[in-house]
């Protein structure tokens, strides 16, 4: 067959895009699964997972700060990039655009209110 | 004044290609989230599963890379299934030169798609079409589709009407999505359109069966375009899918006569293996294509959308498909159906299409003149070739071809980025080094 998959392919462990970078643009997974990894002084600390039709890099897009995370292939993983200038431009010619990721972003926000609360218990 | 879509309207879109599926996919997305019902019938007489003229809606089968990003935000990811085969550069062919440029990201973001089940000819079919796979997700989220032929359309006490043969349907919103291969726009008239109808141009488009292997070989996952000289052409291009090549000429009423002159071409046969018998496609058509848009795109409670009303001149018709069809599905939910609801929230999309469209022709009048004249055609291609050691914002006339070939940016970008004093600088520099040293006998 020929190839016709759209992105790009990343081998297992490979870095998509860096913790501290500056981010120019955001992705889209296409197929497989990558893994959200916070970097500190003791290494690698996983805190998500990521599948096929999920967005990231987003953040850095929208508040100008550097890579939140290190994302990297878990296995075989296909990912699309999307330009950050494009996609603004666009959001601004059709706010309703960013509506999947507000979305998205606030499916987050419940997920860590929810490990806030889990952490919160423990700590008691 | 305004009319608005309540729980339970009932939406008619004529035809299912790209701007009715999508239509019909966008009405209903934000139908759900101001939590209303609505009743959608698609009536699309074709079956896009089947291969040949009865499944096809004629195109070259190109899903720009900017739609392929916008529509992964909308969480439309286009499939393996759909795609087949991403597109990560293009090879430009001039008379005596050939460049290939790849893409900045060098990523595959644009999809070569068949629109329909493929060529007449094709013996095993392996992937499904762009048009049937849009309407199945409209058909997923709730719409109707109505295998049938339309036979006429009128008013019944202020709402639009739709009649088949044998029955007749009352909606409170019809939405147009005819193209302009069909008698689409008799019946809109027949609703009261009056203003003047989309101007059009006839293209050619033919499939060529070479089979993957030589496809792979000899093309690649690169777009191959032609910047040569020959009247009335404004662009031609091959685009390789799975087992077949898609050649598009457009331009002004191409003929048999600028598709023989175009085969005979030296950059055209060396592309192809020696022993390929050039034109053996049996799958070709001459569809019109829409080159200026219709003057008036809504009445209260009709609204046309995609080619019918206004695309993108030679490039991207899929990506205007997208953004009349999500603009006219986002006026009918949050505003209304009125005339004036259209007017005011819908035309400017429209407007912004065919007024990027004056761009678009100015700068295909402009690359006529740039191929008619050796000296600057040599210094374009010399510029582009240097380019390709530099880092991305740097390949100004790279880009600018990228864009315009592929349909990636709006032309009025394009232009702009032309003005550049170091776009302008660099080309006219190309430009004497090419001719002084083809003077001296070496060639690029």
């Amino acid at each position: 067959m020929a190839d016709g998959a759209l992105g790009k392919e990343y081998d297992d462990g490979e870095i998509i895009c860096r913790q501290g970078e500056r981010g120019e643009c955001m992705y889209v997974v296409q197929s497989g699964h990558a893994r959200v990894l916070r970097e500190g002084a003791s290494g690698e600390t996983p805190i998500g997972e990521l599948a096929a039709g999920d967005i990231f890099g987003e953040m850095a897009i929208f508040d100008k700060q550097p890579r939140s995370a290190t994302i990297r292939a878990q296995g075989a993983a296909r990912v699309l990039t999307l330009d950050r200038r494009a996609f603004l431009r666009r959001v601004h010619e059709d706010p309703s655009l960013a509506f999947e990721i507000l979305k998205k972003m606030s499916q987050r926000i419940r997920t860590l209110d929810d490990e806030v609360l889990r952490l919160r218990h423990l700590s008691q | 004044m305004s009319i608005e879509m309540e729980d339970g309207s009932r939406v008619a879109v004529i035809g299912g290609g790209p701007a009715g599926s999508l239509s019909a996919y966008f009405l209903l997305v934000f139908a759900s989230r101001m939590e209303l019902s609505l009743n959608i019938d698609i009536y699309e007489p074709r079956d896009f599963a089947k291969s040949g003229p009865g499944g096809c809606n004629m195109c070259g089968g190109i899903v720009s890379e900017s739609l392929v990003q916008a529509l992964a935000i909308e969480g439309i990811n286009l499939p393996p299934e759909i795609v087949q085969r991403g597109i990560d550069s293009y090879v430009l062919h001039t008379d005596g030169d050939t460049i290939k440029i790849d893409t900045p990201l060098k990523e595959m973001r644009i999809a070569a798609i068949h629109r329909g089940g493929g060529p007449r000819d094709v013996q095993d079919v392996k992937w499904g079409g762009l048009d049937g796979y849009l309407l199945g997700l409209a058909k997923d989220l709730g719409a109707n589709v109505i295998s049938a032929r339309v036979g006429e359309l009128c008013w019944d006490d202020g709402r639009p009407q739709v009649r088949l043969k044998d029955q007749s349907k009352t909606y409170d919103l019809l939405v147009g999505a005819t193209g302009v291969n069909s008698s689409g726009w008799e019946l809109f008239e027949s609703l009261g359109f009056r203003g003047k109808r989309p101007v059009t141009t006839k293209a050619y488009i033919t499939e060529l069966g070479l089979g993957q292997e030589t496809i792979s070989r000899y093309f690649g996952n690169s777009m191959h375009v032609f910047f040569v000289d020959v009247p009335r052409l404004d662009c031609a291009a091959m685009i390789p899918k799975g087992d077949y090549l898609t050649l598009c000429l457009l331009g002004k009423d191409i003929d048999r006569e600028l598709i023989d002159r175009f085969f005979a071409l030296d950059a055209v046969k060396r592309c192809f293996p020696a022993t390929w018998d050039l034109e053996q496609g049996t799958c070709h058509c001459s569809p019109k294509i829409n080159m200026k848009e219709a003057e008036k795109p809504a009445l209260d409670r009709v609204v046309l959308v995609g080619d019918c009303g206004v695309t993108r001149l030679y490039k991207d018709g899929i990506g205007a498909a997208y953004r009349t069809a999500k603009a006219a599905a986002r006026t009918a939910i949050f505003s209304g159906v009125s005339a004036a609801d259209f007017e005011k929230h819908y035309s400017p999309t429209y407007r912004s299409i065919a007024s990027d469209n004056r761009y678009g022709s100015f700068i295909f009048g402009v690359t006529h003149w740039i191929k008619a004249l050796r000296p600057l055609l040599n210094g374009c291609v010399r510029m582009a070739g240097k380019e390709q050691h530099l880092p991305g914002a740097s390949k100004r006339m790279s880009t600018v071809l990228w864009d315009m070939f592929t349909g990636s940016a709006p032309y009025r970008d394009i232009f702009f980025r032309t003005l550049d004093p170091r776009f302008i600088g660099g080309f006219t520099w190309n430009s004497a080094r090419a001719t002084v040293s083809r003077q001296n006998g070496k060639g690029h």
